[in-house]
């Protein structure tokens, strides 16, 4: 960012003089307001249809985001360390498409999700070699990587698709743990707390804040910048093949254009998250509800049969408009002072 | 003789040849007068598409919605033409520059005003404007018998034994050229791009060079939201998708810098030319064209990683991390 940005630089790290009492910095706080936002939502969902409030719907409604937020806890890292990842839906296609191979050779479901987590994380050892190793811009980086990751499936795929899955294999996309609780909304949860624990509560958590921050005062202070930003880049991949195993799962194909556009709706939700896409802030709790607000918000257009290009409509100015209403919001603050 | 080497546009150049020289050697017609027209002529959008993202490009910023833009745009005066046949064409063609204008405008004033970053702005618009694309036309498509003669045929008119899409090509490449390096404008994305600070202390207006190059980005996508549907006789809510990080691969792959300033209009041409050969030579080398999102993305990323070459020569590295900073700042 730069000269334009330079004159706002000094209100984005201003200090106040007096934090408020806790509570009222609670009250504040993106988290809280998104959660008032995801509540709304709730209500005017359940108002608008009729079959909004049945548990099985509600449990069917969690599979619109617990892939794309498992990918988002690790996006979220990466984009508050200042760099990002364009490539993780190209990931889960590659992955995809190794995995539908395997099971072609007659692989059974074990051998696949090690397959599927394998090459997502050679996928993201990839991108961190190129970012942290030889020093590249991300942004552009990951847009060459999802070309070339894509463009592997497409090699291998052409026009055709993979379909034949093992029996056992649909459990993971398509298995409930108890009652209306998915697998997949289960691990969503698991992992969830994993990275809350991880951001929050470790020395690494403090490196990916100071990285973002200040990646000079970084260095200065002994921090190993391209040995974190390669484990994100690697989290990034993990996390994209899991993803790849419980979409490959749910779906039962594989087609080169599987999981198109995510990267966008990942990005969406971490930013929607609160994370600052300068990096240096965010938290994992606000990508938590960040993914449930975007959920209840495709859940209830599909109920009203929006299509599916007219949501991401909605997708696209949710975006805009999260990033937009905080630096409105400060400008006028600013102005009034 | 190795200074001359080390030119990029030089350098680049002869790769296109010997690409082509070799691809000769299996097709004995590939490098004929006339297949090397088609190549250019099947390029023409892209060389079009990819001046207006250097533009972008060079004042730090990048529009990833350009294709979007150009679906937006193609389908509304298809829809246009196919409603009100009596309008005139120019006029048409006006309007397909005004709309893609305003799109991109919609973008530069996110981005200057708002200050949002211009990678989150047009990753939201590149959904925003091809889902309008869907609003505007139901989902259908406009076909060729839709369309009137005079609309689909104007890009394939031979004008001295080049059709008129080439030429328009050929008229915005020597615009562009002039534009970059002969008025303050052009001078100021260079600044704007290659030191932001200095360029305000310089006092140029730093965002409004952004919103400029936003709007003549958009400006240029409109064009060829006209010259894709009229030269594909067809418009649908799909075309040209991706087609975004085709234009941002002929930039990288020219030589512009991703961090801004640095840039020429030969080299963003040639790295089109580069794109255009390849994709023209698959078929005949015997490669399935599916390969072609693959090799694009192998050439970005190793043109990324040349250009980094390049570029960490030409300054003294003071503190190791400086480079990653600024690369950084892009991100951002």
């Amino acid at each position: 960012m730069s000269a334009a940005t330079s004159q706002t630089t000094t209100t984005r790290r201003q200090i106040p003089d007096r934090l408020g009492t806790p509570f009222k910095r609670l009250l504040a706080s993106w988290e809280v307001l998104l959660f008032g936002v995801a509540v709304v939502i709730f209500i005017a969902n359940s108002l608008a249809s009729p079959y909004f409030l049945d548990a099985w719907n509600l449990s069917d409604a969690t599979f619109n985001f617990t892939e794309k937020a498992m990918i988002a806890f690790a996006m979220a890292l990466l984009i508050i360390a200042g760099e990002i990842d364009l490539s993780v839906a190209a990931i889960i296609a590659l992955a995809s498409t190794a995995m539908g191979y395997a099971a072609q050779m007659g692989i059974g479901a074990p051998g696949l999700v090690a397959i599927g987590i394998g090459t997502g994380l050679a996928c993201g050892a990839f991108n961190g070699i190129l970012v942290a190793g030889l020093k590249l811009p991300s942004i552009v980086v990951t847009i060459g990587t999802m070309s070339l990751f894509r463009g592997i499936s497409y090699i291998v795929l052409g026009d055709q698709a993979y379909g034949k899955y093992p029996a056992d294999f649909a459990f993971f996309g398509q298995g409930y743990v108890f009652w209306v609780f998915s697998l997949e909304f289960v691990l969503f949860l698991f992992m969830a707390g994993l990275f809350a624990v991880l951001l929050h509560a470790t020395n690494f958590g403090r490196q990916v804040y100071v990285i973002g921050n200040n990646p000079l005062a970084a260095r200065f202070s002994g921090i190993p910048v391209e040995r974190v930003k390669f484990i994100l880049f690697l989290l990034t991949g993990l996390m994209s093949g899991i993803a790849a195993v419980c979409l490959t799962s749910r779906l039962g194909s594989t087609r080169p254009s599987i999981a198109q556009g995510w990267e966008l709706e990942v990005v969406t939700m971490v930013v929607l998250g609160g994370v600052s896409i300068l990096g240096g802030a965010g938290t994992i709790a606000g990508v938590v509800i960040a993914a449930f607000v975007m959920g209840l918000v495709t859940f209830g257009l599909g109920l009203l049969n929006v299509p599916g290009i007219v949501m991401s409509i909605f997708i696209g100015l949710l975006l805009i408009v999260t990033i937009a209403l905080p630096i409105l919001g400060r400008r006028i603050r600013n102005a009034r002072k | 003789m190795q200074r001359l080497l080390k030119n990029r546009e030089i350098l680049l150049g002869l790769i296109i040849v010997v690409m082509i020289a070799g691809f000769s050697t299996r097709a004995s017609n590939f490098a004929t007068p006339g297949n090397l027209a088609t190549i250019f002529n099947d390029t023409s959008i892209l060389i079009i598409l990819a001046l207006g993202q250097m533009t972008v490009i060079l004042t730090k910023s990048i529009d990833l919605s350009v294709a979007a833009n150009l679906a937006f745009t193609g389908m509304a005066v298809a829809m246009l033409d196919a409603a009100y046949p009596g309008l005139p064409l120019a006029l048409l063609i006006v309007i397909a520059i005004g709309i893609g204008a305003v799109l991109g405008a919609i973008n530069g004033f996110l981005v200057w005003l708002l200050q949002i970053p211009p990678i989150v702005v047009t990753l939201g618009t590149l959904t925003i404007y091809r889902g309008m694309a869907f609003v505007l036309s139901g989902g259908s498509w406009v076909n060729a018998h839709q369309m009137t003669p005079d609309f689909l045929g104007l890009p394939r008119i031979s004008v001295m034994g080049l059709p008129v899409l080439s030429w328009a090509a050929i008229a915005i490449v020597f615009l562009i050229w002039f534009v970059l390096t002969r008025t303050p404008f052009g001078r100021s994305t260079y600044a704007a791009g290659g030191n932001p600070t200095a360029a305000v202390y310089a006092g140029i207006d730093v965002g409004r060079a952004r919103f400029l190059a936003f709007v003549l980005s958009g400006a240029l996508a409109g064009l060829s939201g006209y010259l894709w549907v009229s030269r594909y006789a067809v418009a649908y809510v799909d075309i040209a998708a991706g087609f975004e990080l085709d234009s941002v691969a002929a930039n990288v792959i020219g030589g512009v810098s991703i961090a801004g300033g640095i840039g020429s209009v030969t080299g963003t041409v040639l790295g089109a030319l580069f794109l255009g050969v390849i994709k023209n030579a698959l078929p005949v080398i015997g490669i399935s064209p599916f390969a072609q999102m693959a090799i694009s993305g192998v050439v970005i990323v190793l043109a990324v990683v040349f250009n980094a070459r390049a570029e960490a020569k030409k300054g003294r590295i003071i503190l190791r991390d400086r480079a990653a900073k600024e690369s950084q700042e892009v991100t951002a």
